[in-house]
């Protein structure tokens, strides 16, 4: 299943699934929920971390976390 | 005196909530800590209209009720508690324009506890260019609440706040959602156990350290015991609160506010490219740095020149205006010189605060935090270590508190321990000092002066001293610790002058007067050690004739042979000779001996001490700097600070831990006595071995 860490720069995804015993709550309360649209914004030099727009919200995560978190790509 | 309302400043971070905070209050604000805890408490006092008054808290920015930090658990500590003499009247909620989507989560929580509260929502001015439209009558009918528009930045909307928190008593208090829905069978046994109680209240108190390990409960007891749950299961509760209070909130905003994105976003992304490339960005980056330090070290060398003069000249005035005595020579060898020690400290530490607090303002910082993340994990720390390690540059005191954003308690771990590798604002003077002494006054390649090189390169030892130890800590650090990492990437805003200069007057006051204390009792403890003394001490004069009996002195040889023989005579002078075997083989004599000895409570003594040393007894008005330079070593007649001794001194204060302000953060923030211990031990001790072996090669 695609997540967040497969996306491609400039990629549009809605998160259907989140790792709930994976992520901390704090992504959850910056907008990281099932339903909301996700936009891969800019990859850091060596590929990580990632630069994302989720629902309007701009934020940076790290690769391992971005990869428990499933997306339909749009 | 009529009662002030309280009113507490909440929001997420990067709203402005400080902004709004410094609008309110003006000037008439003051930072202070929470009792027993290193969070910063901001508060400050407001006129309402006919003399009325309210008093403002600016909280610590928090994305929600759910802590994760003791800077965020503060918030929740005030909130639950109402015998707290801060518990507001009135809470107002400050929300960014274009982030409201996230930053109402927080007011929904605030609301559901029944506080009354007002929305203020900030960068007003934003909104035609973003082409945001609100319908604020609607809003404020779906969240029970009253909003205000506010712009910080064009001072607009603060007088309907100002109202609005006049009449904090006609504020609904209806709550936004029924939190009891996400599990309604759990909440009928805390009601029932709990009968009368506020449910929502309850519930914040059970989950109060869910995410949290260490948390001192200060003003809250309660339900603390109705742990029927596994945390896990709390956990997934707080999770479906956070998906519902979303749910709430998208729904709300669905029919009220609307944007057009296509226009909203485009100076950001094309911003980010440049800043966040991978190239460019870096190049971008290390340019900002030179500039930084450039600026520091060229900007604050003529105030620092006018200190150093004026002191030297008080001190001066001081022993010819006022009649000789105990008391003049208190003032002008041991008050004088101390105060002079860290008044020298304020330009440099200002212009340091002044650049990170627009670096911070800006944005920027963010991004420095996203480039920087994945090189910095190679050596055991984040992205957001990059921040503490470029502030400990003025002081590893802030920058040790400003480690509390890496959510990795590893990585936060060895950021703390290394940070004071990096060359803090106490080292400068010292450095500048032995500098000036051991290293000529050349230019190399005619363009760069051999002394400004040698201090670069001292920083670039203390940076690289801190990466290395991080390195060689994150090999052997067993410290169970999830990997974590978020940061909240901000929209790029022209800093506001008033906002940085309040951050840099702050900052720069809270280090004079907290490390200010220190030295000042210090100076004054060495000037009694030096200026009494046991036995032969009393006899100066006499023993000096004595010895001198087959030719003749002139008065001023008298007196300087009295004078020298009474130091080394006196109490300080008996210390510094007990410890001379241990320093000489670093190349140091007596005197510095004592200035290191008494520098292991803070750094910036040393100059201090030797001022304080030096000066005991010497009429001439030279500044501290020519008369070490006039030293001479009593055996061989040579300079008593040659290139090796320089270097070794150098050195040693480059890795040694000196500074107990910095033990006393580090053993608050990581809970523990062993990390400052370890850290005392194995700096101070690397540093004796790099001192000695420099100094034993280069002699």
């Amino acid at each position: 299943m695609a997540t967040i860490a497969g996306m491609q720069k400039g990629q549009k995804g809605i998160i259907r699934d989140v790792d709930l015993d994976r992520i901390p709550l704090k992504l959850l309360e910056m907008g990281c929920l099932p339903g909301n649209e996700v936009t891969l914004i800019q990859v850091a030099p060596f590929n990580d971390p990632l630069y994302l727009d989720i629902n309007g919200s701009h934020l940076a995560i790290r690769k391992d976390v971005a990869a428990q978190i499933h997306i339909d790509l749009c | 005196m009529a009662q002030q309302i309280q009113v507490a400043l909440l929001g997420n971070p990067n709203t402005g909530k400080t902004s709004v905070f410094n609008r309110l209050t003006g000037l008439n604000q003051k930072v202070g800590n929470y009792p027993g805890i290193t969070v910063e408490k901001k508060e400050g006092v407001c006129n309402l209209s006919r003399g009325k008054k309210a008093h403002i808290l600016d909280l610590p920015g928090t994305y929600s009720l759910n802590a994760s930090s003791i800077d965020e658990n503060q918030v929740i500590e005030l909130l639950l508690n109402k015998n707290d003499k801060d518990y507001p009247d009135v809470a107002v909620v400050v929300c960014e324009v274009e982030n409201l989507k996230r930053n109402l989560l927080l007011f929904t929580q605030i609301k559901d506890l029944k506080v009354p509260t007002i929305l203020a929502i900030n960068m007003a001015d934003r909104m035609t260019r973003k082409a945001i439209s609100l319908d604020i009558p609607a809003l404020e009918k779906a969240l029970h609440t009253k909003i205000v528009l506010l712009s910080a930045r064009n001072n607009e909307g603060f007088e309907a706040l100002k109202t609005q928190i006049e009449q904090f008593k006609s504020l609904p208090m209806t709550p936004c959602l029924d939190t009891t829905v996400i599990a309604p069978e759990y909440f009928d046994r805390l009601a029932k156990t709990y009968p009368g109680q506020d449910l929502y209240k309850l519930w914040l108190v059970i989950t109060q350290d869910v995410n949290f390990g260490k948390l001192d409960r200060t003003g809250v007891s309660g339900p603390i015991s109705f742990q029927t749950e596994s945390i896990s299961t709390l956990k997934r509760l707080q999770q479906k609160e956070t998906i519902k209070r979303y749910q709430f909130i998208n729904d709300t905003l669905k029919t009220i506010m609307s944007v057009n994105v296509a226009i909203a976003k485009d100076f950001r992304s094309r911003l980010d490219r440049v800043l966040t490339h991978h190239i460019w960005g870096y190049v971008i980056f290390f340019a900002i740095l030179t500039v930084i330090f450039q600026a520091i070290f060229d900007w604050s060398s003529y105030p620092m020149d006018f200190i150093d003069q004026t002191f030297a000249q008080m001190g001066e005035w001081v022993k010819q205006n006022l009649p000789a005595g105990d008391f003049t020579s208190l003032l002008a060898e041991g008050v004088l010189p101390g105060l002079g020690g860290i008044v020298i400290f304020i330009p440099q530490i200002a212009f340091l605060f002044l650049f990170i607090a627009i670096l911070e303002e800006t944005g920027y910082m963010s991004r420095v935090v996203f480039l920087m993340d994945r090189v910095m994990r190679r050596f055991g720390l984040s992205g957001k270590s990059v921040v503490p390690l470029i502030s400990g540059t003025a002081c590893a005191i802030p920058a040790i508190m400003a480690t509390r954003n890496i959510e990795n308690w590893k990585e936060r771990l060895i950021t703390i321990l290394v940070t004071p590798f990096t060359t803090c604002s106490a080292r400068l003077p010292v450095y500048l000092i032995i500098i000036s002494l051991i290293i000529p006054q050349q230019r190399v390649l005619g363009l760069f002066s051999l002394q400004g090189l040698t201090l670069t390169f001292l920083y670039f030892l203390g940076f690289a001293s801190a990466i290395f130890a991080a390195f060689l800590l994150d090999r052997f650090l067993k410290v169970p610790s999830r990997s974590f990492f978020v940061i909240e990437m901000p929209n790029y805003k022209l800093p506001m002058a008033k906002n940085v200069l309040i951050t840099m007057v702050e900052k720069t006051k809270s280090f004079v007067f907290g490390a200010g204390k220190i030295i000042f009792a210090i100076s004054i403890v060495l000037w009694v050690l030096a200026s009494y003394g046991p036995g032969e001490f009393n006899q100066a004069a006499e023993i000096i004739d004595q010895q001198n009996q087959e030719h003749a002195l002139s008065l001023e040889e008298r007196n300087a042979a009295i004078e020298s023989f009474q130091l080394e005579h006196s109490y300080i002078g008996i210390m510094g000779k007990a410890i001379e075997p241990i320093v000489s083989p670093l190349g140091y004599d007596w005197k510095i001996g004592i200035a290191i000895v008494s520098s292991f409570a803070a750094r910036e003594v040393f100059v201090g001490t030797l001022a304080t040393i030096y000066s005991v007894g010497n009429d001439d008005e030279q500044t501290i700097r020519n008369r070490m330079a006039a030293e001479v070593h009593p055996l061989l007649g040579t300079p008593r600070f040659n290139f090796a001794s320089g270097v070794s001194l150098l050195l040693f204060y480059a890795f040694a831990m000196q500074c107990m302000s910095t033990l006393a953060v580090v053993r608050k923030e990581t809970n523990s006595w062993v990390w400052p211990t370890g850290q005392l031990i194995f700096m101070t001790t690397l540093a004796y071995v790099v001192a000695f072996i420099t100094y034993q090669i280069l002699n």
